[in-house]
């Protein structure tokens, strides 16, 4: 994956195809600690340990077994080839949550990328599901949550053209003021 | 911020009319761009999105634009499939921003299917 907000655009795929009708995604940028962390949590089925315990083995996925993919074990080994760490937990019936960080100043760490396009990606694809989105820096944050974007609209659906472009467009805004604040840009 | 919210009520109040004219479209032609994990890493996210901006841009009414998560041939992502009532399915590989324009251009307005775009001519 080219940057990070792609890694979470197919982390969030796993989401919704675990039936989750929230998706909660935060990122958190803390050059202070040389972190960037980046968390994805769902309240779709989860998954029993068994499954668990394989979905990031790399042996596991090269092999054939149907329910092992790409995507997990990649995200994995981006954070930890920037001395970072991964974490996911699950509870079936309950949901999961997903944990990468990186170390933000370290030369292999990719890009965040847009994060806009991602949200304004799995918005368009699934408008029912609740997507909220969280930016934290050492002393600021931004959240965006397409619950209240529905209020405002009235039975408009969220992936008109028109209102992903104004959601794409609103949260580029708060990241950009948000990091004009911490003076990170 | 506050000026922000204003155009969203204006947006919800301009889109309220155009929905209730766009409900009776019967002959309805679906766009279905692959987004798992090969899809992603090879481009399908502006694919999606310059498909979604160029059938919005032409108003194309009858136009649904979709997402899939199953997993194509990866070596020929991005994949796209259109299914058009009456018709056989298309499906178009190794697609791009451009690609995507000139599919909405020649296919869905022009009606012309792109042979060299398909995965008939990739192989
Ligand atoms: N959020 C989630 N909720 C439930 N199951 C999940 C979740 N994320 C991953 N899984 C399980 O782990 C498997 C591997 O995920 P991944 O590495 O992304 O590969 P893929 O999505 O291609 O299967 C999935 O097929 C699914 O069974
Ligand atoms: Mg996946």
């Amino acid at each position: 994956m080219e940057d990070l907000s792609l890694h979470v655009l197919d982390i969030a795929q796993n989401s919704l195809r675990a039936g989750a009708k929230v998706i909660s995604i935060e990122i958190r940028r803390l050059p202070g600690k040389d972190l960037l962390e980046i968390e994805v949590e769902d309240d779709g089925c989860g998954m029993d340990r068994d499954l668990l315990s394989k979905v990031t083995d790399p042996f596991f996925t090269t092999r054939k077994t149907r329910s092992v993919g790409l995507g997990l074990p990649l995200f994995k080994m981006a954070a930890e080839m920037t001395g970072g760490s991964f974490d996911i937990s699950s509870t079936p019936g309950k949901g999961t949550r997903v944990k990468a960080s990186f170390g933000f100043t370290h030369i292999d760490r990719p890009p965040l990328g847009s994060m806009s396009e991602t949200i304004v990606t799995l918005i368009q694809g699934n408008p029912d599901v609740r997507i909220r989105y969280r930016e934290v820096t050492e002393n600021a944050s931004f959240e965006f949550d397409t619950q209240e974007i529905s209020q405002i609209l009235q039975g408009v659906p969220l992936n008109e053209p028109e209102v992903l472009q104004w959601i794409k467009d609103h949260i580029d805004q708060c990241e950009q003021e948000l990091l004009n604040n911490e003076h990170l840009l | 911020m506050k000026k922000s919210i204003e155009e969203l009520n204006a947006i919800r109040e301009r889109m309220k009319q155009t929905i209730q004219m766009r409900s009776d479209n019967s002959n309805n032609v679906r766009v279905v761009v692959g987004m798992a994990t090969c899809g992603i890493a090879a481009g399908a996210r502006p694919v999606l999105a310059a498909f979604v901006d160029e059938v919005n841009r032409r108003q194309l009414k009858n136009v649904t634009v979709a997402q899939t998560g199953c997993i194509g041939v990866c070596r020929l992502e991005p994949i796209v499939e259109i299914y058009e009532p009456g018709k056989e399915k298309v499906t178009y590989v190794k697609v791009d921003e451009n690609k995507a324009r000139m599919i909405v251009a020649e296919h869905l307005v022009n009606q012309r299917v792109i042979e060299e775009y398909t995965i008939g001519a990739a192989k």
